[in-house]
């Protein structure tokens, strides 16, 4: 189902803003290319990957764990800003996005397409030449999923576009595993699967108080196309995969008990959030319900992650 | 060649943009972010180069 067209980068429906002619001197400061990176994304894609790459089983010098987590975020940084440049005219017409550097002609939408690939091709030949290649690979990867798969292919097509296009944001703290190790083993795709459960709930959580804004911007989110009580009840069911997910590392003996006590506690609220939030009627109430599920999703995985990040603290290093 | 002619290209080289407050302060702040970015990547290839020492060049995959 294709519900909104893609005819140009010049044809953007650029709500109240004026596009700065092309000829004229760019008005873009610093700080809103830095917000073409998507630094709130980015702070999450870091701790993650930092997160893999702490609790991998081989030691990694700082200096070359910092340069991958540079490059990292500079990668992810590119996907946003590629995600930023395809989405301007969808960006436009939401109220969340307006006021985002390209649809209020701050950053021309080919500055932010050349800003991108740039930073794309630097981030993934530096950590190629200073981590390794593998790493790289991955990297280039996780950008190629963002930009072309999800944010070109899925997220004006169907209602699956964040739990498919969720993967890419669940690569990071398998790059950091990498990153460390040079390889992968069953550890690192336990955290890609806890991120990419843990995804949907956040999106949709996020969606059904912003149901008129995606409906507006034409864009096929759960709850746009299926209904709201339809996108409870998915979020009610990935809340118990997460939490299912999330305890595997610790049920398996990759992790200790304060991981376990942790996401054990930490997935009984998701899913007790989740529950209210079915239970709630649309309305006032209902939104407020959604709010708090998405705003402690967003703590859920700093804990879930920081846990198995002091676990590490304490030398704990898997079986 | 026809100086009048001669003239106006003289005067169409000499025309330069000029850059409102807003604009200049803009470049400014992209320059003073590109400089210390090319600082933060000096400073840290050095330390990699230093921690790598020979085998910076030692790749494997």
């Amino acid at each position: 189902m294709s519900v909104v067209s893609k005819s140009g980068e010049a044809a953007y429906p650029i709500a109240g803003a004026a596009v700065a002619p092309r000829c004229e001197p760019s008005i873009a400061t610093a700080g809103d290319y830095l917000a073409l990176m998507k630094p709130r994304v980015m702070s999450l894609v870091v701790f993650t990957a930092l997160v893999g790459m702490v609790i991998a089983p081989a030691h990694i010098h700082p200096v070359i764990g910092l340069a991958a987590l540079v490059c990292i975020s500079v990668g992810a940084g590119a996907a946003g800003a590629l995600n930023m440049w395809y989405d301007a005219d969808i960006d436009a017409v939401m109220t969340r996005t307006r006021s985002r550097p390209i649809p209020q002609g701050r950053i021309a939408p080919g500055e932010a397409l050349a800003f991108g690939i740039t930073l794309a091709g630097f981030a993934v030949a530096v950590m190629g030449l200073l981590v390794n290649w593998l790493a790289a690979a991955l990297l280039a990867f996780t950008i190629a999923f963002y930009v072309l798969i999800y944010t070109m292919w899925l997220k004006r097509r169907t209602s699956q576009n964040i739990v498919i296009g969720g993967a890419a944001g669940a690569i990071p703290p398998m790059i950091g595993w990498v990153a460390a190790t040079g390889g992968i083993s069953l550890e690192p795709c336990l955290l890609f699967l806890i991120v990419f459960f843990w995804t949907p709930p956040h999106f949709w959580a996020l969606s059904l108080t912003r149901v008129d804004d995606y409906s507006r911007a034409g864009l096929p989110m759960l709850p746009v196309v299926a209904g709201t009580e339809a996108t409870k009840r998915q979020i009610l069911l990935y809340c118990i995969a997460l939490a299912a997910v999330a305890a595997a590392p610790w049920l398996l003996g990759y992790a200790g008990a304060v991981y376990g006590t942790t996401t054990l506690i930490a997935g009984a609220l998701m899913i007790m959030l989740a529950t209210r939030l079915r239970s709630e009627r649309d309305g006032q109430r209902g939104r407020q319900a959604a709010q708090r599920l998405f705003g402690f999703s967003i703590l859920y995985l700093f804990i879930v992650f920081a846990a198995l990040l002091i676990e590490a603290g304490f030398s704990y290093h898997g079986p | 060649m026809d100086p009048e002619r001669h003239g106006d290209q003289v005067r169409e080289e000499r025309t330069t943009v000029v850059l409102s407050k807003e604009q200049a302060r803009s470049r400014r702040t992209r320059s003073i972010a590109i400089a210390l970015a090319l600082g933060a990547l000096v400073i840290l290839f050095y330390a990699v180069t230093l921690v790598k020492g020979p085998a910076v060049l030692n790749r494997p995959l």
